[in-house]
């Protein structure tokens, strides 16, 4: 592993297909044992830089580091180390999980018995179980990213790459993978890089985010600090009444910075809005003649980061909702 | 579920590992044939379906013409039929499309062995499907002259040029990565199996046939394998098809590795 602590390092990775920039000069530092997560929507060129990072496609310009060795100069290195499970689970649908997880462990040299016992704690790791001797073309798609990590794992890697792991999954099978992954992660202390197109997955899988847009990282932080970077708590009040006479007792408070209203919605920009509540609430019940039908709590989104460092909306790019659909 | 501790450290592979890689590959394809074995049915078929036909509707022709036994004539035609086109390359294709090809790219196997493994597996159907045919020479009353050695060398030299011939499908299936190319490959089979002495001796042939019949490396394959059954020990002969066979090997085997080595380059 590096001796700096990092699990990826790379500086100016730069890839283009043609007279197309796909990668246009990416920096990543990725520490031992993080989970970070990559997001963008489709076409931003997240894919592009996990195969490079896997040795599958060579930088143009550029130098990366994975697992302390260089891709270009040791790619066969970088693949003794990393796992990884691209977008769409790569299985031969003839073979069983056994066969290929046998297949797999010869293929790195593990020799039979201490493949036969890697089997065994990777079949617990990612729940196959009774399933594990039938034909992969049996399991549903869940099963089958399950195997498709169960393989990544194989060789024990100390950096793994998983590409959109959930993309075509249903909401339980998403949430099975995810459990798998946060403790594929406590447990071993396996660096994970992954990529997304759920804002949700990069929330409550990633240690860091990195967001990229036209093959450039715009944006990477934690999650909370990315947040907290780029806006205020909104505090969303509905009211029956006349809401032109809740503005003056409202624009009074401490904790209000911007009061916006459009038809029988105020809203309220705040700084902490679990403690502006109770506050705007007995404003509120002060006012004769008004009552209050709904107040909610909108905290900024990824999106909203999205937003400030593009200018763009998620969804004007394809992103979609774990809810389903584009949004 | 309980948390496990994984401890089996991975080895680099190397050149050393090439004959483990290549049996790993092998065994993995013949499962798949296994199980997939409607795909050799016509491959069983038909090579049996052309020995009936032709026996019955040529033999008295051939026996007026002082042609000899004709049954002897057609059965190297009959394994040439089972041999020529069998491979696992729609396997291979498959594999492509799927992304489980690239996912082997990923492991230290030896990338010569993802083709050579391949090989190796067809091998072994193109001996398994001599079998039938020659049961059923045997069951119709063919008779080697030289003995279980001239059937052991006759299957040899069979599987041998099925292998051979295998090396165009796996070509078009690296360098195209396209299911339809390979199944289109069949095409192939039709000008080395039939321009050729396959219905009467090289003599009988005239006009352009017997010019194409000349330079059929199928001719010489089929000249040495008569002699293994009708003749006996023709030097010659099995030296005819041996060399047919390797400038055939040579130059598919040739552009199946070109293919190889351009799908499997980092790009």
């Amino acid at each position: 592993m590096s001796a700096t602590g990092l699990a990826i390092e790379a500086t100016g990775l730069v890839r283009r297909f043609g007279s197309v920039d796909a990668v246009r000069g990416v920096d990543l530092a990725v520490r031992q044992g993080e989970i970070y997560g990559f997001l963008g929507p489709n076409g931003a060129g997240k894919t592009t830089v996990v195969r490079m990072l896997c040795t599958l496609l060579r930088p143009t310009e550029g130098r990366a580091r994975v697992a302390g060795i260089d891709l270009v100069e040791d790619p066969a290195g970088v693949r003794l180390h990393i796992g990884a499970a691209l977008q769409e689970a790569s299985l031969d649908l003839a073979q069983t999980g056994r066969e290929l997880l046998s297949l797999q462990a010869r293929l790195f040299g593990l020799p039979s018995d201490a493949a036969r016992r890697r089997i065994a704690e990777l079949v617990e790791l990612v729940d196959i179980g009774e399933a594990l001797d039938r034909r992969v073309k049996t399991y549903s798609g869940g099963m089958r990213r399950r195997l498709d990590l169960a393989l990544a794992l194989v060789h024990d890697p100390s950096v793994l790459f998983l590409d959109e792991p959930t993309t075509g999954l249903d909401p339980a099978s998403r949430r099975q993978v995810w459990t798998e992954v946060q403790r594929l992660n406590a447990d071993r202390g396996v660096t994970i890089f992954l990529t997304t197109q759920y804002l949700e997955e990069a929330e409550a899988l990633a240690s860091r985010v990195g967001i990229i847009a036209e093959g450039r990282i715009v944006a990477e932080d934690t999650p909370e600090a990315l947040k907290r970077s780029v806006g205020r708590d909104v505090v969303i009040v509905r009211v029956d009444g006349e809401p032109e006479a809740a503005e003056a007792p409202l624009r009074g408070l401490a904790d209000v910075e911007r009061l916006e209203r459009a038809g029988d919605e105020i809203r309220l920009a705040v700084s902490d809005g679990p403690a502006a509540i109770p506050t705007i609430a007995t404003a509120l019940a002060d006012v004769s003649g008004l009552t209050v039908r709904e107040m909610a709590l909108r905290r900024p989104s990824l999106d909203d980061v999205f937003f400030t460092v593009t200018g763009q909306r998620l969804n004007e790019h394809g992103f979609e909702s774990l809810a389903g659909g584009a949004r | 579920m309980t948390a496990v501790t994984l401890t089996v450290p991975a080895r680099r592979g190397g050149p050393g590992r090439f004959l483990a890689d290549l049996l790993t590959v092998a065994g993995r394809s013949l499962r798949g044939a296994s199980r997939e074995i409607g795909t050799l049915i016509p491959a069983l078929i038909v090579p049996l379906f052309f020995f009936a036909v032709n026996v019955g509707s040529l033999e008295k022709v051939a026996s007026a013409a002082g042609m000899g036994d004709y049954l002897a004539f057609q059965l190297p035609v009959a394994v040439i039929f089972a041999v020529t086109g069998v491979s696992r390359a729609s396997a291979l294709v498959t594999d492509i499309a799927s992304g489980y090809f690239e996912r082997l790219l990923l492991t230290p196997v030896n990338r010569l062995a993802l083709l050579l493994g391949l090989m190796a597996s067809d091998f072994v159907l193109v001996v398994a499907l001599c079998i039938p045919v020659l049961i059923m020479g045997a069951v119709l009353g063919v008779s080697f002259v030289t003995g279980i050695a001239g059937i052991v060398v006759f299957v040899l030299v069979a599987a041998a040029w099925g292998v051979a011939f295998t090396g165009f499908p796996y070509a078009i299936a690296l360098r195209t990565g396209n299911p339809g190319a390979v199944a289109a490959s069949f095409i192939l089979f039709f000008p080395f199996a039939f321009l050729t002495t396959a219905y009467v001796p090289k003599e009988a042939l005239g006009g352009w046939l017997a010019t194409v019949a000349d330079v059929n490396p199928v001719t010489y394959i089929l000249g040495g394998l008569r002699s293994l059954v009708s003749t006996g020990w023709d030097a010659g002969a099995i030296a005819g098809a041996v060399i047919a066979t390797l400038v055939v090997g040579t130059i598919s085997i040739g552009l199946a590795l070109a293919a190889l080595r351009r799908r499997v380059r980092v790009p």
